[in-house]
């Protein structure tokens, strides 16, 4: 069985990005890239399925500027078999991405598209499913556990009232939460092995898509979180306030 | 304009999100809504008194049971064309079937919008909520997921709208994906989402079973039971409890936090609710710089100290 995951650079979701002083979006220059942690699970699961011999190859593709290879030899150190790289300097959407895939999916033809359930930077979550409707593929979205045999994927999905479990008929796109599992760390060798896979790379215009911006960003700013809160020293002054300041007991 | 709202139930009970999505449809102008299951008769009923609401499509049958995301999208796909709006609340059920119904229209959806500033334009929060972003749409439809903390729900009753069956059953013959079952967090306590009070633990919790003395404390507040993505990895609680970017978005009266250092991803999902209560040992947790009241100290000797001035007040 042969599996496809795609994988996105972002700013390393442990760094709070500034916002532009002309607010005319985020500012990321010289800030520490990294793999989308919902991603890496994704990686992760791919490695693990294929250490159990359910899976034979694994697929990693990346679109975006050239430096997305670091990402993609992330994937390769923790055990994809090689990568697929388009490269593009336009700001894609998740609608294009999903055009840009579903060709490469009509390319290699993989059983499953494992992918992360958004991006730890814009937070859409609507990739995967957005090209499960393209491919007319069954969906898995928001997985935490995921059982997978040569003719479907029994999945079992995060969602508002507990866990749901789907049979899922492959082949399958399958968005991860991230209690799938944890990722592991690369290993130097592999690290070292990986600089070695091979990157196969196509550049978006010969692709043959339409990728025009639906959305613009008009402006950004900072959400406001932090408030002028007060240390109190007992219970008793805290229900008092909350009885009588706040008023919402 | 008109624009239709995909509705969220359970139970028999539309939920509260689903009233805050009709609330950001109507400033498009008529809204139509859009009940999809099987045996919805009482339902219908309550859809139809739904605030603002002019008719009601229900669509009624087994193969729409469990909301599957094929199904419902090829059934909303069928009436699509009429509407230039079409609406779902941002939780798990709407997240699954928006973007795929956007793909099939050829149209970029807007996902957790918190304010609707123009017909066409939109704000919604990125960077795990750190940042808002404004954008504007140039997609003839447009495809919105509405986080139901941001908008005030209409009521439940005060309306009139017709009721209409959609008789046509529009899957395809096809099922890809087969319902095996569910495991639903049984609760008397309210829902995360539309409770006035919320208590929420934290890694500092240190175990499942010290969260009996959030739950002493939510009992008597008629509170629900959160917990950050900390404490649900460590297996304290269910994946249900979160609040966070991955998990439930509130923005109850009153959220208490407790044993939570308060990373980014959790104050994504609770930095909007009125009164922040921090309690935690560390005086440097990112927690209090959120918090409208704190107290720092030691949860296990301040959690039986405050439930005991809660029920003697």
């Amino acid at each position: 069985m042969k599996v496809l995951v795609p994988v996105k650079r972002v700013v390393d979701s442990n760094i709070k990005p500034l916002v532009k002083s002309d607010n005319s979006g985020v500012e990321t220059d010289g800030l520490k890239m990294s793999m989308n942690p919902f991603d890496e699970t994704a990686v992760e699961e791919a490695v693990r399925l294929k250490e159990q011999n359910i899976v034979s190859e694994i697929v990693a593709v990346s679109i975006g500027e050239a430096k997305c290879q670091d990402t993609l030899r992330t994937a390769m150190a923790m055990g994809a078999y090689r990568s697929i790289l388009i490269t593009s300097d336009e700001l894609l959407e998740p609608l294009s991405i999903a055009k840009i895939l579903q060709k490469i999916v009509e390319k290699e033809q993989p059983n499953l598209v494992l992918m992360g359930k958004q991006a730890s930077d814009d937070d859409t979550n609507a990739t995967g499913q957005i090209l499960a409707g393209l491919l007319g593929w069954s969906q898995g979205t928001f997985v935490s556990k995921l059982e997978l045999t040569s003719d479907k994927a029994r999945v079992h999905r995060e969602i508002d009232e507990g866990v749901q479990i789907l049979d899922l008929t492959l082949p399958a796109v399958i968005t991860t939460d991230l209690r799938l599992n944890e990722p592991r760390f690369a290993s130097l060798p592999n690290i070292m092995k990986a600089r070695k896979k091979p990157i196969e790379t196509i550049a978006l215009s010969d692709m043959d898509i339409k990728t025009t911006t639906r959305l613009e960003m008009l402006s950004v700013k900072e959400a406001s979180t932090s408030r002028e809160g007060i240390i109190l020293n007992s219970v008793e002054e805290l229900v008092e306030k909350l009885q009588n300041e706040a008023k919402v007991i | 304009m008109t624009a239709l709202v995909l509705l969220s139930y359970e139970e028999n009970q539309i939920r509260s999100t689903s009233r805050s999505t009709i609330a950001a449809a109507k400033k498009f102008g008529e809204v139509h809504a859009l009940l999809v299951g099987h045996n919805l008769s009482e339902l219908s009923q309550k859809a139809a008194k739904l605030e603002g609401v002019t008719k009601v499509l229900v669509a009624d049958h087994e193969a729409y049971a469990h909301m599957l995301a094929q199904p419902v999208t090829d059934l909303i796909l069928s009436i699509a064309e009429t509407y230039d709006y079409i609406l779902v609340s941002a939780n798990a059920e709407g997240k699954d079937i928006l973007p795929r119904v956007a793909g099939l229209l050829d149209v970029q959806p807007i996902t957790d919008v918190v304010e609707v500033v123009n017909e066409n334009t939109f704000v919604r929060p990125i960077y795990a909520g750190s940042i808002l972003a404004t954008v504007k749409s140039s997609d003839n439809k447009k495809l919105l997921s509405i986080r139901g903390t941001a908008f005030e729900p209409v009521s439940d009753e005060g309306g009139q709208a017709s009721i209409e069956a959609l008789s046509k059953v529009a899957h395809s013959e096809k099922a890809l994906a087969q319902f095996v079952s569910v495991e639903v967090t049984k609760s008397d306590r309210p829902e995360l989402e539309s409770a006035r009070v919320i208590i929420s633990g934290g890694r500092g919790m240190q175990s499942g079973a010290n969260f009996a003395m959030l739950e002493k404390i939510a009992d008597i507040l008629d509170a629900a039971i959160g917990a950050s993505r900390a404490a649900v990895d460590a297996g304290y609680v269910g994946n249900d409890y979160q609040v966070g970017q991955t998990g439930k978005i509130v923005a109850p009266q009153l959220y208490i936090a407790v044993g939570i250092s308060g990373a980014i991803q959790h104050l994504a999902g609770m930095k909007d609710s009125k009164i922040i209560v921090a309690i935690n040992k560390d005086p440097d947790a990112p927690i209090f710089k959120v918090a409208d009241y704190g107290i720092i100290g030691d949860l296990f000797e301040i959690l039986p100290q405050l439930e005991n001035r809660l029920a003697n007040r």
